[in-house]
């Protein structure tokens, strides 16, 4: 035997692969498929966003970690990086950098470390900034350039599908008519339309998804319900009547649904523990963001729907717990416990 | 049997590591007989044997060394023959030192009574409660892992009805292979075993439960049992804890244990294939448990393989016989890598309840950074108790058990598969088990 | 005025007095009469809900010492014999004295005397490796050297020492509240009463293995070699499973013992080396006069003895 000394822990002595930094690189890579196509629809205005956005992020938790909490800087988590580009898909791509600037500060400043951390925070840091923004700036926040105005930092801005809805509606145009206005839903579908710079397509987050199921970053929970839900409440009210109320799926397939369901709901911070209370948190977002858009006066309500939502987390896992092995819902009478044996 | 339908298996929770069973293909060897063992007088839970011999003794394999102790106890045999010496506190595969007898071996002396020879004894000549005293006097208990005297789970307490056994022949630990070779090379002997215990529980119906990255012992199996009746072999998904017994009961009956409770509760009895094996030697054969296959096996070792192990062969010479400890271990694990205790000292024994040697080199050996709780639920997603493990560490860490008790901790079987998924590397099965154990201490007055 | 104004303010107004006139009502209704002593007490503990009176709290204390009404089974550790003795002026009873105690470190087994055997490498809790196995160590005895002892105080009145890998007790900041001495799996934490000019002494080593095996575990392991045993004159020291041990309450604080342990682990605190020095002289001197009283007794039986032959 050799001088050097053994390690002594209890079990289990082996571990899965995917730690944290495993999961955020995943989410760094599921996120990538958007942030292409919102280089190819805005240019590179959209990287100039989304590097100022998560170099802000990452250096304001470097610099509260190491000299306002005096502890070891946190940053090589990746978690700082996620925070930035989902500010960055979240806001115009013509932002100017000192909107981003205050964004990102909010969001790790306020949003994250003042609750103590990654893992503490009640609500989504991204969210946290990007509501804060829109309501401080909000003629900045919604002044959308047109996509495919590439290389150009004075593009055309126009409305958002979304916006171009609520107005149609109420200067009481017909439905028809505000339709006619608006790009076809393959162009939804892929993202050629104007809003936030993550949001556009469809596809493009469909595919970050996909990444992040197949790797189990994430499960199905989330943003199945969250989809389903906006697709039947709205189809409900399209039902009811066609002439006040969009189509299902022009509801899913614009504004910040996709986005939401796929990267901001899905953050395991904020969103429950348990698979039943994801259903319950998801089902919330999808009834909360159906509301906003149909009867409030935003004309998106993705954003609010979660932050909202997240207040909710911690009473839905108090209350909302997957079914125990060999517990009935009366609960039994608790005896001795029974000797373990594995294999 | 339809391998097209899908696998059965548990429904809460489960993980899937690797399985890594490197040593599945090497058929069983004997160990050679070692110099000196030591023998532990509590290698099983409840209470420790009292010791018979005295320093100088003269012992033959199979004699009692130690008598057991009230019921839930077992009796300790010789594994070799030789001269007793030295009788001390000595550190064993639990951590902690506990009194052991030590043998000098000299010769290979069995009891006559003892039958030898590799004929297959069918014809089962004892009845019911003569089967469960001669198990009891043969010291035979639960080989997986857990080491409970079987005879203790053979008698059913009254009033309740026992309608299903269940065989574990799952081994859902990762790297080991000791039960899967001895399906494959004593099948019949197990069958013989299993109509023993039909026998001593007066039930009709046996199951088998084989996980399905062992289909040789499942064709094996359902081959030799063809022309049976009541005993039937069930091929299962690989999911771990499959083998843990409320798992397994799940998996196979869907009958759920109720919190608390044994599985005599929902009518059934669970014993391992190994000790099912033991079973048949001890009760046909009249050979106490003195000597249990172990897995020696690890990445870096240079010859993984099985070997038939007498109880009380310091860990060192079994794992000589392995090819020597390699260079690079950096963690040496008795049992499996899931639920299995590391150990520091070569020279513990091996027990009646070792059923491996997991040699991990130094680069797997040491756990990773630890972060903050993300809540991502995974480790509610693993759990095979449906228990809440993140929220079982909180409480535990600050101290506050009662409430932990509350939430069930004391359900968890300790399987390990929170600790494995948590992404942040925190020790959660660490503090659980802290918390079981200062539940079960006895309140100061 | 302008009207909106005026109805602003008579209904925040009205609002205002029904909740005055409810509140008033419900604070009558609900009133809970409680002894003005049990503030009283309140006012003059500590009140750092520390736990160490075995109580769960300063309130709780307080109420426990109004209902029972003498001081005898009560005592607040933390604020001592005068804090008491304010107690016991409110509630018109005599005070009771009390020793005041310390928290102790009953281990020396650092890192330069202790070799460790293997790495442990689990929770980062001395519960948990506690459980788990019998140390990183050879000594099942020892401090497993993760500080649950620091983590419990809420004085701050210790900290781990990175030398030597022990807890070390601030002795101004702590007030003997119990808590690490309940938190150590160990045992190694004692309440030693603080002595006469604060001087106190000690065996730092809990292990009962046998004198051989424990030195070879620990360099300073107390090996049952009974030397201090034999050096006391008050029988204070005892020896148990090869271990010894001093008793506080006979201790006499002579320091004779101190300098016998060939191990020096007989621990003192707020000892001169003079007054070691001068006590082990002491006993030495007294060692030589017993040997030579002895040494005469049988000069003299020789004596005797040769004279009775000589008789003879």
């Amino acid at each position: 035997m050799s001088e050097q000394l053994l390690a002594v822990s209890p079990s289990p002595h082996i571990h899965t692969e995917l730690t944290v930094p495993q999961i955020m690189k995943g989410v760094i890579i599921a996120m990538l498929p958007a942030f292409a196509l919102s280089i190819y629809n805005f240019g590179i205005t959209s990287l100039y966003v989304t590097v100022l956005s998560v170099s802000f992020c990452v250096a304001a938790e470097y610099l509260i970690t190491r000299y306002l909490l005096k502890k070891s800087a946190s940053i090589q988590d990746g978690s700082a990086i996620i925070t930035g580009m989902l500010l960055a898909f979240n806001v115009p791509s013509n932002l100017p950098w000192y909107i981003i600037l205050i964004g990102s500060l909010v969001s790790i400043g306020i949003g994250k470390m003042s609750f103590g951390g990654l893992g503490n925070n009640p609500f989504n840091p991204a969210l946290v900034g990007r509501v804060f923004l829109l309501l401080s700036f909000p003629v900045q926040m919604t002044s959308w350039p047109v996509a495919k105005a590439t290389l150009s930092f004075d593009a055309v801005t126009s409305a958002t599908p979304l916006g171009l809805l609520k107005e149609g509606i109420r200067a009481g145009d017909s439905m028809d008519t505000i339709m006619q206005t608006m790009p076809t839903y393959s162009d939804f579908f892929f993202g050629f339309q104007s809003g936030s710079l993550g949001e556009m397509s469809a596809c493009a987050l469909l595919l970050g998804l996909g990444y992040m199921l197949y790797r189990k970053i994430i499960t199905w929970h989330i943003p199945v319900t969250m989809l389903a839900t906006v697709l039947i409440m709205t189809g409900i009210f399209w039902l009811i009547d066609p002439n006040r109320f969009a189509n299902p799926l022009f509801h899913v397939l614009t504004g910040g649904v996709m986005l939401g369901a796929v990267f901001m709901a899905t953050d395991y911070v904020t969103s429950p523990v348990s698979h039943r209370g994801m259903i319950v948190f998801a089902l919330g977002i999808g009834v909360l963001t159906v509301l906003i858009r149909l009867f409030g006066s935003y004309p998106e309500g993705v954003s609010f729907a979660i932050l909202i939502m997240n207040a909710f987390v911690p009473m839905i896992n108090t209350y909302i717990k997957q079914p125990r092995y060999g517990v009935q819902k009366e609960g039994k009478p608790r005896k001795e416990p029974t000797p373990i044996k594995a294999n | 049997m339809s391998t097209q339908n899908k696998l059965k298996t548990f429904n809460i929770g489960g993980v899937h590591p690797d399985d890594h069973k490197i040593s599945a293909r090497i058929p069983i060897t004997t160990l050679p007989l070692p110099k000196t063992v030591i023998i532990p007088v509590a290698q099983h839970i409840g209470t420790p044997a009292t010791i018979v011999v005295q320093r100088g003794d003269s012992v033959k394999v199979g004699q009692v060394l130690a008598k057991h102790q009230g019921f839930v106890s077992s009796n300790i045999h010789s594994s070799v023959s030789g001269r007793v010496g030295i009788i001390e506190e000595v550190m064993d595969s639990s951590g902690f030192k506990h009194t052991a007898i030590s043998i000098k071996v000299k010769g290979d002396d069995w009891e006559e009574t003892i039958d030898r020879s590799d004929n297959l004894v069918e014809d089962i000549s004892l009845e019911g409660k003569e089967i469960v005293t001669r198990i009891m006097e043969a010291g035979v208990v639960g080989m997986g892992g857990a080491a409970f005297p079987s005879h203790v789970k053979l008698s059913v307490p009254e009033g309740k009805h026992v309608d299903y056994l269940l065989i574990n022949g799952v081994e859902c630990e990762p790297y080991l292979t000791s039960d899967h070779r001895i399906m494959l090379e004593k099948p019949r002997e197990i069958i013989v075993g299993i109509k023993i215990l039909m026998k001593a529980l007066g039930v009709k119906n046996a199951i088998i439960g084989i996980e399905d990255n062992k289909r040789d012992a499942v064709e094996n199996f359902s081959d030799l049992l063809q022309h049976e009746t009541g005993i039937e072999v069930q091929p299962l998904e690989v999911q771990y804890p499959q083998g843990g017994e409320k798992q397994l009961i799940q998996a196979l009956l869907n009958r759920e244990v109720p919190s608390g409770g044994l599985p005599s509760d929902v009518g059934v009895i669970v014993h391992n294939v190994g000790t099912t094996f033991a079973i048949y030697e001890a009760v046909q054969k009249n050979k106490p448990l003195v000597e249990r296959v172990v897995t020696v096996t690890g990445k870096s070792v240079k010859q993984p393989g099985n070997f038939l192990v007498r109880i009380g062969t310091p860990v060192i010479d079994v794992l000589i016989a392995a090819g020597g400890v390699p260079e690079d271990t950096g963690k040496i694990v008795s049992g499996g890598p899931m639920m299995g205790k590391a150990i520091a000292d070569l020279d513990v024994p091996v027990a009646k309840g070792t059923s491996g040697i997991l040699l991990i080199p130094k680069a797997e050996a040491l756990r990773a950074e630890i972060y903050n709780c993300l809540h991502c639920g995974k480790c509610i997603e693993a759990c095979p108790m449906g228990l809440e493990p993140y929220h079982l560490l909180l409480m535990t860490k600050k101290g506050n058990y009662d409430k932990a008790k509350h939430e069930h901790i004391m359900d968890c079987i300790e399987c390990g598969s929170c600790s494995f998924v948590c992404p942040s590397n925190r020790p959660i099965l660490d503090y659980i088990r802290l918390g079981k154990t200062e539940i079960r201490k006895p309140k100061k007055a | 005025m302008n009207p909106v104004i005026f109805y602003t303010i008579i209904s925040l107004v009205g609002i205002g007095i029904i909740a005055a006139i409810v509140l008033y009502f419900v604070s009558k209704k609900f009133y809970v009469q409680e002894d003005s002593r049990i503030n009283a007490v309140e006012q003059v503990l500590p009140n750092t809900n520390c736990g160490g009176c075995g109580q769960p709290g300063c309130h709780a204390f307080a109420q426990a010492v109004v209902k029972a009404g003498d001081l005898s089974s009560l005592h607040c550790p933390v604020g001592g014999n005068d804090v008491m003795k304010q107690v016991a002026e409110i509630l018109g009873v005599k005070a009771v004295e009390k020793d005041p105690y310390i928290a102790v470190v009953r281990c020396s087994g650092s890192f330069e005397y202790r070799k460790k055997t293997n790495v442990y490498d689990g929770a980062d809790s001395c519960k948990v490796a506690a459980y788990l196995y019998s140390g990183d160590t050879g000594c099942a005895y020892g401090c497993l050297g993760m500080g649950d002892c620091v983590q419990v105080c809420d004085f701050e009145a210790m900290y781990m020492d990175e030398k030597t890998g022990l807890p070390v007790v601030i002795e101004d900041k702590c007030t003997a509240c119990n808590a690490c001495v309940k938190e150590c799996p160990k045992g190694i934490l004692e309440l030693w009463p603080k002595g006469k000019k604060n001087q106190r002494v000690y065996i730092a080593c809990l292990n009962e293995e046998k004198g051989s095996t424990a030195r070879k575990e620990c360099a300073v392991a107390c090996s049952g070699c009974s030397k201090c045993f034999e050096a006391c004159r008050y029988d204070a020291i005892t020896m148990a499973n090869s271990l010894a041990h001093i008793d506080p309450e006979k201790c006499k604080l002579c320091m004779e013992c101190v300098d016998t342990c060939d191990v020096h682990n007989i621990i003192t605190a707020n000892v001169t080396p003079e007054k070691i020095q001068a006590a082990n002289e002491q006993r030495l001197k007294r060692e030589e006069r017993a040997r030579k009283k002895k040494e005469e007794e049988k000069l003299a039986a020789k004596q005797q003895g040769d004279e009775h032959t000589e008789q003879a």
